[in-house]
Protein backbone atom coordinates (compact mmCIF):
# COMPACT_ATOMS: atom_id res chain seq x y z
CA UNK A 1 0.00 0.00 0.00
CA UNK A 2 1.76 3.05 -1.41
CA UNK A 3 1.33 6.35 0.88
CA UNK A 4 0.25 8.63 -2.11
CA UNK A 5 -2.06 11.58 -1.12
CA UNK A 6 -5.85 11.28 -1.36
CA UNK A 7 -7.80 12.76 -4.22
CA UNK A 8 -11.25 13.09 -4.32
CA UNK A 9 -11.08 11.13 -7.65
CA UNK A 10 -8.90 8.77 -5.81
CA UNK A 11 -11.85 8.09 -3.68
CA UNK A 12 -15.02 7.77 -5.56
CA UNK A 13 -13.39 5.12 -7.65
CA UNK A 14 -12.68 3.14 -4.35
CA UNK A 15 -16.36 3.92 -3.06
CA UNK A 16 -17.55 2.42 -6.55
CA UNK A 17 -15.76 -0.16 -6.67
CA UNK A 18 -16.99 -1.27 -2.99
CA UNK A 19 -20.32 -1.31 -4.11
CA UNK A 20 -21.13 -1.88 -7.64
CA UNK A 21 -21.53 -4.63 -9.39
CA UNK A 22 -18.42 -3.68 -11.71
CA UNK A 23 -16.37 -3.55 -8.31
CA UNK A 24 -17.83 -7.16 -7.54
CA UNK A 25 -16.81 -8.52 -10.73
CA UNK A 26 -13.45 -7.69 -10.37
CA UNK A 27 -12.97 -8.84 -7.19
CA UNK A 28 -14.39 -12.59 -7.54
CA UNK A 29 -12.40 -12.49 -11.13
CA UNK A 30 -8.91 -11.23 -9.23
CA UNK A 31 -5.93 -13.27 -8.00
CA UNK A 32 -5.57 -14.93 -4.95
CA UNK A 33 -8.57 -13.00 -2.97
CA UNK A 34 -11.89 -12.30 -3.57
CA UNK A 35 -12.80 -10.85 -0.14
CA UNK A 36 -10.56 -7.58 -0.33
CA UNK A 37 -12.05 -6.18 2.88
CA UNK A 38 -12.24 -9.04 5.27
CA UNK A 39 -9.11 -11.29 6.69
CA UNK A 40 -9.39 -15.26 6.08
CA UNK A 41 -10.71 -15.06 9.63
CA UNK A 42 -13.77 -13.25 9.30
CA UNK A 43 -14.22 -14.91 5.87
CA UNK A 44 -14.11 -17.83 7.30
CA UNK A 45 -16.45 -16.94 10.39
CA UNK A 46 -18.90 -15.68 8.03
CA UNK A 47 -19.10 -18.47 5.87
CA UNK A 48 -19.51 -20.26 8.93
CA UNK A 49 -22.35 -18.48 10.07
CA UNK A 50 -23.70 -19.06 6.65
CA UNK A 51 -23.86 -22.80 7.41
CA UNK A 52 -25.49 -21.72 10.75
CA UNK A 53 -28.23 -19.89 8.81
CA UNK A 54 -29.06 -23.48 7.19
CA UNK A 55 -29.17 -25.45 10.43
CA UNK A 56 -31.46 -22.65 11.63
CA UNK A 57 -33.23 -22.35 8.76
CA UNK A 58 -33.86 -26.23 8.61
CA UNK A 59 -35.29 -26.58 12.28
CA UNK A 60 -37.58 -23.35 11.85
CA UNK A 61 -38.96 -24.94 8.66
CA UNK A 62 -39.66 -28.29 9.62
CA UNK A 63 -41.61 -26.78 12.91
CA UNK A 64 -43.69 -25.00 9.88
CA UNK A 65 -44.07 -27.76 8.23
CA UNK A 66 -45.22 -29.76 11.50
CA UNK A 67 -47.43 -27.06 12.63
CA UNK A 68 -49.40 -26.67 9.22
CA UNK A 69 -49.71 -30.30 8.64
CA UNK A 70 -51.04 -30.90 12.06
CA UNK A 71 -55.09 -31.61 12.94
CA UNK A 72 -54.74 -30.89 16.58
CA UNK A 73 -55.11 -27.14 17.93
CA UNK A 74 -51.05 -25.45 18.16
CA UNK A 75 -50.92 -24.65 21.70
CA UNK A 76 -50.91 -21.04 22.12
CA UNK A 77 -47.27 -19.16 23.20
CA UNK A 78 -48.73 -16.00 24.32
CA UNK A 79 -50.52 -18.02 27.35
CA UNK A 80 -47.87 -20.92 28.18
CA UNK A 81 -45.06 -18.22 28.49
CA UNK A 82 -47.52 -15.44 30.30
CA UNK A 83 -46.04 -15.05 33.71
CA UNK A 84 -47.56 -13.76 36.49
CA UNK A 85 -46.41 -10.67 37.88
CA UNK A 86 -48.13 -9.12 40.93
CA UNK A 87 -51.03 -11.67 41.05
CA UNK A 88 -51.56 -10.28 37.31
CA UNK A 89 -50.95 -12.73 34.16
CA UNK A 90 -48.79 -10.81 31.31
CA UNK A 91 -48.75 -12.64 28.07
CA UNK A 92 -44.91 -13.39 26.77
CA UNK A 93 -43.28 -11.41 29.56
CA UNK A 94 -40.24 -13.50 29.88
CA UNK A 95 -40.01 -14.19 26.28
CA UNK A 96 -40.12 -10.15 25.80
CA UNK A 97 -37.33 -9.40 28.63
CA UNK A 98 -34.95 -12.08 26.94
CA UNK A 99 -35.35 -10.51 23.68
CA UNK A 100 -34.23 -6.90 25.21
CA UNK A 101 -31.72 -8.59 27.44
CA UNK A 102 -30.22 -10.06 23.77
CA UNK A 103 -30.37 -6.94 21.83
CA UNK A 104 -28.75 -4.94 25.04
CA UNK A 105 -25.58 -7.78 24.68
CA UNK A 106 -25.54 -7.36 20.82
CA UNK A 107 -25.31 -2.84 21.84
CA UNK A 108 -22.32 -3.68 24.53
CA UNK A 109 -20.49 -6.08 22.11
CA UNK A 110 -20.60 -3.37 19.28
CA UNK A 111 -19.15 -1.00 21.44
CA UNK A 112 -16.57 -3.33 22.91
CA UNK A 113 -15.57 -4.30 18.97
CA UNK A 114 -15.09 -0.27 18.68
CA UNK A 115 -12.90 0.15 21.64
CA UNK A 116 -10.54 -2.87 20.57
CA UNK A 117 -10.20 -1.20 17.17
CA UNK A 118 -9.27 2.13 19.10
CA UNK A 119 -6.61 0.17 21.37
CA UNK A 120 -8.48 0.83 24.39
CA UNK A 121 -8.36 -2.75 25.57
CA UNK A 122 -9.59 -2.70 29.61
CA UNK A 123 -12.49 -0.79 27.98
CA UNK A 124 -13.03 -3.25 25.50
CA UNK A 125 -12.98 -6.37 27.99
CA UNK A 126 -15.25 -4.57 30.37
CA UNK A 127 -18.12 -4.40 28.03
CA UNK A 128 -16.95 -8.28 26.48
CA UNK A 129 -17.66 -9.27 29.91
CA UNK A 130 -20.66 -7.53 29.94
CA UNK A 131 -21.82 -9.41 27.24
CA UNK A 132 -20.93 -12.34 28.63
CA UNK A 133 -22.80 -11.23 31.42
CA UNK A 134 -25.98 -10.77 29.51
CA UNK A 135 -25.45 -14.09 27.67
CA UNK A 136 -25.29 -15.69 30.43
CA UNK A 137 -28.40 -13.87 32.11
CA UNK A 138 -30.27 -15.29 28.98
CA UNK A 139 -29.28 -18.69 29.43
CA UNK A 140 -30.57 -18.46 32.95
CA UNK A 141 -33.71 -17.47 32.06
CA UNK A 142 -34.40 -19.60 29.31
CA UNK A 143 -33.23 -22.62 32.21
CA UNK A 144 -36.23 -20.96 34.27
CA UNK A 145 -38.61 -21.49 31.20
CA UNK A 146 -37.52 -25.04 30.28
CA UNK A 147 -37.71 -25.87 33.92
CA UNK A 148 -41.10 -23.77 34.04
CA UNK A 149 -42.90 -25.73 31.03
CA UNK A 150 -41.27 -29.64 31.81
CA UNK A 151 -42.96 -29.19 35.49
CA UNK A 152 -46.28 -28.11 33.46
CA UNK A 153 -46.11 -31.27 31.05
CA UNK A 154 -44.17 -30.32 28.19
CA UNK A 155 -41.98 -33.37 26.71
CA UNK A 156 -40.90 -34.26 23.01
CA UNK A 157 -43.56 -36.36 22.33
CA UNK A 158 -46.46 -34.53 23.82
CA UNK A 159 -48.04 -31.90 26.24
CA UNK A 160 -51.22 -30.89 28.03
CA UNK A 161 -52.29 -27.88 25.65
CA UNK A 162 -52.69 -29.04 21.96
CA UNK A 163 -50.23 -30.59 19.40
CA UNK A 164 -47.68 -32.91 20.44
CA UNK A 165 -44.97 -31.02 17.91
CA UNK A 166 -45.34 -28.11 20.17
CA UNK A 167 -42.79 -29.81 22.87
CA UNK A 168 -39.95 -31.35 19.96
CA UNK A 169 -40.07 -27.93 18.26
CA UNK A 170 -40.05 -25.96 21.00
CA UNK A 171 -36.83 -27.93 22.92
CA UNK A 172 -35.09 -28.23 19.49
CA UNK A 173 -35.26 -24.72 18.27
CA UNK A 174 -34.69 -22.86 22.10
CA UNK A 175 -32.52 -25.55 22.72
CA UNK A 176 -30.10 -25.18 19.63
CA UNK A 177 -30.14 -21.75 20.22
CA UNK A 178 -29.42 -21.58 23.96
CA UNK A 179 -26.39 -23.61 23.27
CA UNK A 180 -24.86 -21.45 20.65
CA UNK A 181 -25.55 -18.07 23.23
CA UNK A 182 -23.78 -20.72 26.31
CA UNK A 183 -20.78 -21.50 23.21
CA UNK A 184 -20.95 -17.27 22.98
CA UNK A 185 -20.46 -17.01 26.46
CA UNK A 186 -17.39 -19.61 26.61
CA UNK A 187 -15.64 -18.02 24.04
CA UNK A 188 -16.36 -13.90 25.46
CA UNK A 189 -14.92 -14.69 28.23
CA UNK A 190 -11.71 -16.44 26.83
CA UNK A 191 -11.29 -13.30 24.37
CA UNK A 192 -12.17 -10.58 27.04
CA UNK A 193 -9.31 -12.09 29.46
CA UNK A 194 -6.71 -12.51 26.49
CA UNK A 195 -7.65 -8.42 25.68
CA UNK A 196 -7.73 -7.23 29.26
CA UNK A 197 -3.91 -8.86 29.30
CA UNK A 198 -2.77 -6.79 26.33
CA UNK A 199 -2.07 -10.46 24.86
CA UNK A 200 -2.47 -8.54 21.38
CA UNK A 201 -0.29 -5.57 21.99
CA UNK A 202 2.56 -7.94 22.82
CA UNK A 203 2.20 -10.50 20.16
CA UNK A 204 1.49 -13.11 22.93
CA UNK A 205 1.11 -16.86 21.06
CA UNK A 206 -2.67 -18.54 21.68
CA UNK A 207 -3.00 -21.79 23.78
CA UNK A 208 -4.48 -23.02 21.16
CA UNK A 209 -3.43 -22.12 17.84
CA UNK A 210 0.06 -20.81 19.07
CA UNK A 211 -0.19 -18.21 16.60
CA UNK A 212 -0.08 -14.29 17.55
CA UNK A 213 -3.51 -12.34 17.44
CA UNK A 214 -4.94 -9.77 16.75
CA UNK A 215 -7.48 -7.25 17.78
CA UNK A 216 -9.89 -8.24 14.83
CA UNK A 217 -10.71 -11.11 16.79
CA UNK A 218 -12.92 -9.01 18.79
CA UNK A 219 -14.86 -7.84 15.41
CA UNK A 220 -14.88 -11.88 14.32
CA UNK A 221 -16.16 -12.45 17.82
CA UNK A 222 -18.75 -9.88 17.52
CA UNK A 223 -20.11 -11.23 14.09
CA UNK A 224 -20.72 -14.46 15.84
CA UNK A 225 -22.38 -12.93 18.69
CA UNK A 226 -24.46 -10.09 16.68
CA UNK A 227 -25.36 -13.49 14.96
CA UNK A 228 -26.48 -15.48 17.68
CA UNK A 229 -28.64 -12.40 18.51
CA UNK A 230 -29.92 -12.30 14.74
CA UNK A 231 -31.47 -16.14 14.93
CA UNK A 232 -33.37 -14.71 18.33
CA UNK A 233 -35.06 -12.39 16.10
CA UNK A 234 -36.50 -15.20 14.10
CA UNK A 235 -37.38 -17.60 16.56
CA UNK A 236 -39.37 -14.69 18.68
CA UNK A 237 -40.91 -14.03 15.51
CA UNK A 238 -41.95 -17.39 13.93
CA UNK A 239 -42.53 -19.67 17.59
CA UNK A 240 -43.72 -17.25 19.83
CA UNK A 241 -45.62 -14.61 18.23
CA UNK A 242 -46.39 -16.82 15.17
CA UNK B 1 -32.48 -6.03 2.24
CA UNK B 2 -29.96 -3.84 -0.05
CA UNK B 3 -32.21 -1.19 -0.77
CA UNK B 4 -33.32 -1.11 2.96
CA UNK B 5 -29.77 -0.76 4.08
CA UNK B 6 -29.51 1.87 1.88
CA UNK B 7 -32.46 3.76 2.92
CA UNK B 8 -31.44 2.96 6.51
CA UNK B 9 -27.73 4.35 5.71
CA UNK B 10 -29.25 7.35 4.65
CA UNK B 11 -31.67 7.97 7.69
CA UNK B 12 -28.42 7.38 9.93
CA UNK B 13 -26.43 9.67 8.05
CA UNK B 14 -28.12 13.02 6.73
CA UNK B 15 -28.67 14.27 10.87
CA UNK B 16 -24.74 14.85 11.31
CA UNK B 17 -23.17 13.72 8.18
CA UNK B 18 -21.16 11.74 10.67
CA UNK B 19 -21.19 8.69 8.44
CA UNK B 20 -20.29 10.06 5.05
CA UNK B 21 -16.77 11.03 6.43
CA UNK B 22 -16.61 7.43 8.28
CA UNK B 23 -16.82 6.36 4.63
CA UNK B 24 -15.30 7.71 2.34
CA UNK B 25 -12.44 8.29 4.99
CA UNK B 26 -11.42 4.87 4.84
CA UNK B 27 -8.32 5.21 2.46
CA UNK B 28 -7.50 8.03 4.57
CA UNK B 29 -7.65 6.15 7.27
CA UNK B 30 -6.00 3.35 6.56
CA UNK B 31 -2.90 5.48 5.22
CA UNK B 32 -2.92 7.11 8.80
CA UNK B 33 -2.65 3.72 10.34
CA UNK B 34 0.13 2.02 8.23
CA UNK B 35 1.61 4.35 8.49
CA UNK B 36 1.62 5.17 12.33
CA UNK B 37 1.84 1.20 13.64
CA UNK B 38 3.18 -0.69 10.09
CA UNK B 39 -0.04 -3.10 11.05
CA UNK B 40 -1.45 -5.90 8.00
CA UNK B 41 -3.44 -4.09 5.83
CA UNK B 42 -6.68 -6.42 7.23
CA UNK B 43 -6.13 -4.63 10.44
CA UNK B 44 -5.47 -1.55 8.60
CA UNK B 45 -9.54 -1.63 7.40
CA UNK B 46 -10.48 -2.30 11.42
CA UNK B 47 -14.63 -1.64 11.43
CA UNK B 48 -14.65 1.29 13.40
CA UNK B 49 -17.82 3.39 13.35
CA UNK B 50 -19.19 6.31 15.90
CA UNK B 51 -20.56 5.05 19.23
CA UNK B 52 -23.41 7.12 18.37
CA UNK B 53 -24.54 5.14 15.23
CA UNK B 54 -24.52 2.07 17.59
CA UNK B 55 -26.49 3.60 20.27
CA UNK B 56 -29.59 4.68 17.62
CA UNK B 57 -29.17 1.23 16.24
CA UNK B 58 -29.77 -0.20 19.39
CA UNK B 59 -32.67 2.60 20.89
CA UNK B 60 -34.63 1.27 17.21
CA UNK B 61 -33.71 -2.35 17.94
CA UNK B 62 -35.51 -1.96 21.29
CA UNK B 63 -38.11 -0.17 19.79
CA UNK B 64 -38.92 -2.79 17.16
CA UNK B 65 -39.16 -5.33 19.75
CA UNK B 66 -41.62 -3.50 21.84
CA UNK B 67 -43.41 -3.13 18.60
CA UNK B 68 -43.42 -6.61 18.08
CA UNK B 69 -44.27 -7.37 21.59
CA UNK B 70 -47.62 -5.00 21.42
CA UNK B 71 -48.63 -7.02 18.36
CA UNK B 72 -49.13 -9.92 20.32
CA UNK B 73 -50.25 -8.04 24.11
CA UNK B 74 -52.93 -6.24 22.04
CA UNK B 75 -53.73 -9.57 20.19
CA UNK B 76 -53.55 -8.44 16.81
CA UNK B 77 -55.43 -11.58 14.23
CA UNK B 78 -54.71 -12.49 10.85
CA UNK B 79 -53.17 -11.09 8.09
CA UNK B 80 -52.63 -8.34 10.09
CA UNK B 81 -50.32 -10.16 12.96
CA UNK B 82 -48.59 -11.61 10.53
CA UNK B 83 -47.67 -8.40 8.15
CA UNK B 84 -46.78 -6.92 11.46
CA UNK B 85 -44.26 -9.78 12.63
CA UNK B 86 -42.54 -10.10 9.17
CA UNK B 87 -41.69 -6.42 8.76
CA UNK B 88 -40.57 -5.66 12.47
CA UNK B 89 -38.51 -9.03 12.04
CA UNK B 90 -36.89 -8.10 8.80
CA UNK B 91 -36.52 -4.46 9.91
CA UNK B 92 -34.20 -5.59 13.05
CA UNK B 93 -32.72 -8.34 11.21
CA UNK B 94 -31.34 -5.62 8.41
CA UNK B 95 -30.31 -2.93 10.98
CA UNK B 96 -28.35 -6.26 13.32
CA UNK B 97 -26.73 -7.34 9.80
CA UNK B 98 -26.07 -3.99 8.26
CA UNK B 99 -24.53 -2.00 11.57
CA UNK B 100 -24.14 -4.75 14.06
CA UNK B 101 -22.33 -6.91 11.90
CA UNK B 102 -20.58 -4.10 9.68
CA UNK B 103 -22.46 -5.57 6.19
CA UNK B 104 -23.12 -1.94 4.95
CA UNK B 105 -19.08 -1.59 4.83
CA UNK B 106 -17.99 -4.65 3.24
CA UNK B 107 -17.49 -4.84 -0.16
CA UNK B 108 -20.36 -6.18 -2.87
CA UNK B 109 -18.37 -9.51 -3.51
CA UNK B 110 -19.01 -10.19 0.00
CA UNK B 111 -21.83 -9.40 0.63
CA UNK B 112 -23.35 -11.27 -2.06
CA UNK B 113 -21.63 -14.46 -1.36
CA UNK B 114 -23.51 -14.19 2.04
CA UNK B 115 -26.80 -13.10 1.75
CA UNK B 116 -27.64 -14.50 -1.43
CA UNK B 117 -27.21 -18.24 -1.01
CA UNK B 118 -29.62 -18.06 2.17
CA UNK B 119 -32.64 -16.85 -0.29
CA UNK B 120 -32.23 -20.98 -1.69
CA UNK B 121 -34.06 -21.48 2.22
CA UNK B 122 -37.27 -19.53 0.78
CA UNK B 123 -37.34 -22.31 -2.15
CA UNK B 124 -37.35 -25.27 0.84
CA UNK B 125 -39.75 -22.91 2.60
CA UNK B 126 -42.15 -23.08 -0.22
CA UNK B 127 -41.71 -26.84 -1.09
CA UNK B 128 -42.19 -27.39 2.90
CA UNK B 129 -45.61 -24.90 2.85
CA UNK B 130 -47.11 -26.84 -0.22
CA UNK B 131 -46.40 -30.62 1.77
CA UNK B 132 -47.58 -29.68 5.07
CA UNK B 133 -50.52 -28.22 3.62
CA UNK B 134 -50.78 -31.35 1.69
CA UNK B 135 -50.81 -34.28 5.02
CA UNK B 136 -52.88 -31.74 6.45
CA UNK B 137 -55.33 -32.41 3.84
CA UNK B 138 -54.79 -36.19 3.95
CA UNK B 139 -55.33 -36.38 7.47
CA UNK B 140 -58.28 -34.34 7.56
CA UNK B 141 -59.83 -36.73 5.33
CA UNK B 142 -58.81 -39.90 6.29
CA UNK B 143 -58.68 -39.27 9.94
CA UNK B 144 -61.89 -36.82 10.11
CA UNK B 145 -60.27 -34.71 12.54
Amino acid sequence: MTAEPVTTEHVTTELNLRSSLHGMVADWSSDQRSFKSASWGKAMMWIFLVSDTFVFSCFLISYMTVRMSTTVEWPHPSEIFALEIGGKKIPLILIAIMTFDLITSSGTMAMAVNFAYARERRKAAILMLVTAFFGAAFVGMQAFEWTKLIHEGVRPWGNPFGAAQFGSSFFMITGFHGFHVSIGVIFLLIIARAVWRGDYDVGRRGFFTSRKGRYEIVEIMGLYWHFVDLVWVFIFAFFYLW
Amino acid sequence: MGLHLRILLSVVTSPTGEMMTATTDDTTHSHVQVAQAAQPAAQAHGQQHPIKLYLLVWGLLFVLSACSYLVDYFDFQGYLRWFLIVVFMLLKAGLIVAVFMHMAWERLALVVAILAPPMAVLVLMAMMAWEGDYTNYLRVIFFGA
